[in-house]
């Protein structure tokens, strides 16, 4: 019996992108349905009442909120190819931990530089080089996150790099200057079919967010 | 062979409930190392260097820190008495809650308690938010995790253990027995639980304690 499989997602969403990525490396077939996040579908307010946020995965008919909760899922349920996670106890809870990592910092602290000015958005900027200099660290010379493999953090993190390129602009900083081998580590990343099939237009990423910072009267 | 696991904990640090009471619902023994805040141990530091925090799991000289990874880890070692359910969506779901009260439901009433004026306003009424929507989750079961305690309910239940000592501290009430019933119940459920009563920390400390935390607060403006 076939698999129904459906992602309720939004085009520039690094959340959704995670999704995206995953589904792709296990070779999963799905339905992408793009959301419109500013005037919500009854579809994605059933399936996330909570939240009404996208990601959503729907499978056969039932659905999973949350990113991370997403890919875990997936890597549970299609099992039999591309281990996300590591088998080993210990390596899965460094793996958590640090896809826990990117997601308490990364997003909050990637706003304050392009949603802010002056004094709040310094003290962004430099927040936000100092987590992914902590991030660079802990990639040390590994190849990716977990290892010799492509795994949970490095799809937690990867898909922020389509964001970059806004970040660096509005931001007045350079990415690639601070943490240069984090920025191997995307290039790595993006060989993969899986990624950079999965990843929004960096270009149209800044374009949105150039409309966005109008919207909340910043420009 | 043996195993060796510490547990690096202070004596009321809800997050470190949470190891402790997993560790005790699958019968690990472990040894117990409590933490000064003030006065940070090298150990801790050398533990969790990320974050500085408590708790901190040692197995075997590994370190694991964050408590719902900690957690997780325990559930994927220790495979007897499971604290998630087998079905991958079930356990989605599980993981979704567990979210929700990191989230959700704590930020409110941390903020409940450390904010003054409007902002406290409204956070009081953002934890109330989070509280119909737990009580919606608890339709039809005794416990988030259905007949046994699961992950969902270690992970929440340091409500069961601190919102009375709020209520009183703020003279707030958060968790009214008529308008939350079903969630009423389960915190009287889960704090009469042996394997949780054992390691509650005595209520009155938990009082002086979050007194002395508000009042430094309204000290500062």
């Amino acid at each position: 019996m076939a698999d129904e499989v459906i992602l309720l997602d939004f085009w520039a969403s690094m959340f959704g992108m995670r999704v995206r990525v995953a589904l792709a490396e296990k070779g999963v077939h799905y339905q992408y349905k793009e959301q419109d996040l500013w005037n919500k579908s009854p579809l994605l307010l059933q399936m996330n009442p909570i939240h009404k946020k996208i990601p959503v995965l729907i499978h056969n008919g039932k659905p999973i909120c949350e990113s991370l909760i997403i890919v875990q899922y997936i890597d549970e349920v299609w099992h039999d190819k591309a281990p996300l996670l590591p088998s080993d106890p210990y390596q899965r809870a460094q793996a958590r931990f640090w896809a826990d990592y990117v997601d308490k910092k990364l997003y909050d602290t990637g706003r304050k530089v392009w949603t802010t000015k002056g004094d709040e958005q310094e003290a962004g900027k430099k927040d936000f080089i100092e987590i992914l200099k902590v991030l660079e660290r802990e990639l040390g010379d590994k190849p990716y996150f977990g290892g010799q493999s492509f795994g949970f953090v490095d799809i937690s993190l990867v898909t922020f790099s389509c964001w970059f390129h806004a970040y660096e602009t509005f931001g007045n900083l350079s990415i690639k200057k601070e943490c240069p081998k984090l920025m191997a580590w995307v290039k790595r990343c993006k060989e993969k079919e899986s990624v950079s099939k999965s990843l929004a237009d960096e270009k149209k990423v800044l374009e949105l967010l150039h409309t966005m910072r109008k919207n909340l009267g910043i420009e | 062979m043996g195993e060796e696991v510490k547990v690096f904990r202070t004596w009321s640090s809800p997050f470190a409930l949470r190891v402790v009471w997993a560790l005790d619902l699958k019968g690990i023994k472990y040894e117990t190392i409590y933490e000064d805040l003030s006065n940070k141990s090298p150990l801790l530091l050398q533990y969790n260097p990320i974050h500085k925090k408590v708790p901190v799991l040692l197995h075997n000289s590994k370190p694991i820190a964050e408590s719902l990874v900690i957690l997780e880890y325990i559930e994927d070692t220790w495979k007897h008495r499971p604290l998630l359910p087998q079905d991958p969506h079930q356990r989605a779901n599980a993981r979704f809650w567990i979210k929700f009260g990191e989230d959700k439901v704590f930020p409110a009433v941390r903020d409940s308690l450390l904010k003054q004026g409007k902002e406290q306003e409204e956070a009081h009424e953002a934890a109330l938010e989070s509280f119909k929507l737990l009580e919606e989750e608890l339709k039809g079961k005794k416990l988030f995790g259905g007949e046994e305690i699961g992950m969902v309910d270690i992970a929440l239940g340091w409500l069961a253990n601190l919102v009375s000592v709020l209520e009183e501290v703020l003279v707030l009430k958060f968790i009214d027995e008529h308008k939350f019933p079903l969630l009423s119940a389960w915190m009287r459920l889960f704090a009469d639980i042996p394997v949780i009563k054992q390691s509650w920390p005595p209520r009155d400390k938990l009082v002086t304690k979050y007194i002395a935390i508000r009042e430094a607060r309204l000290a500062t403006n």
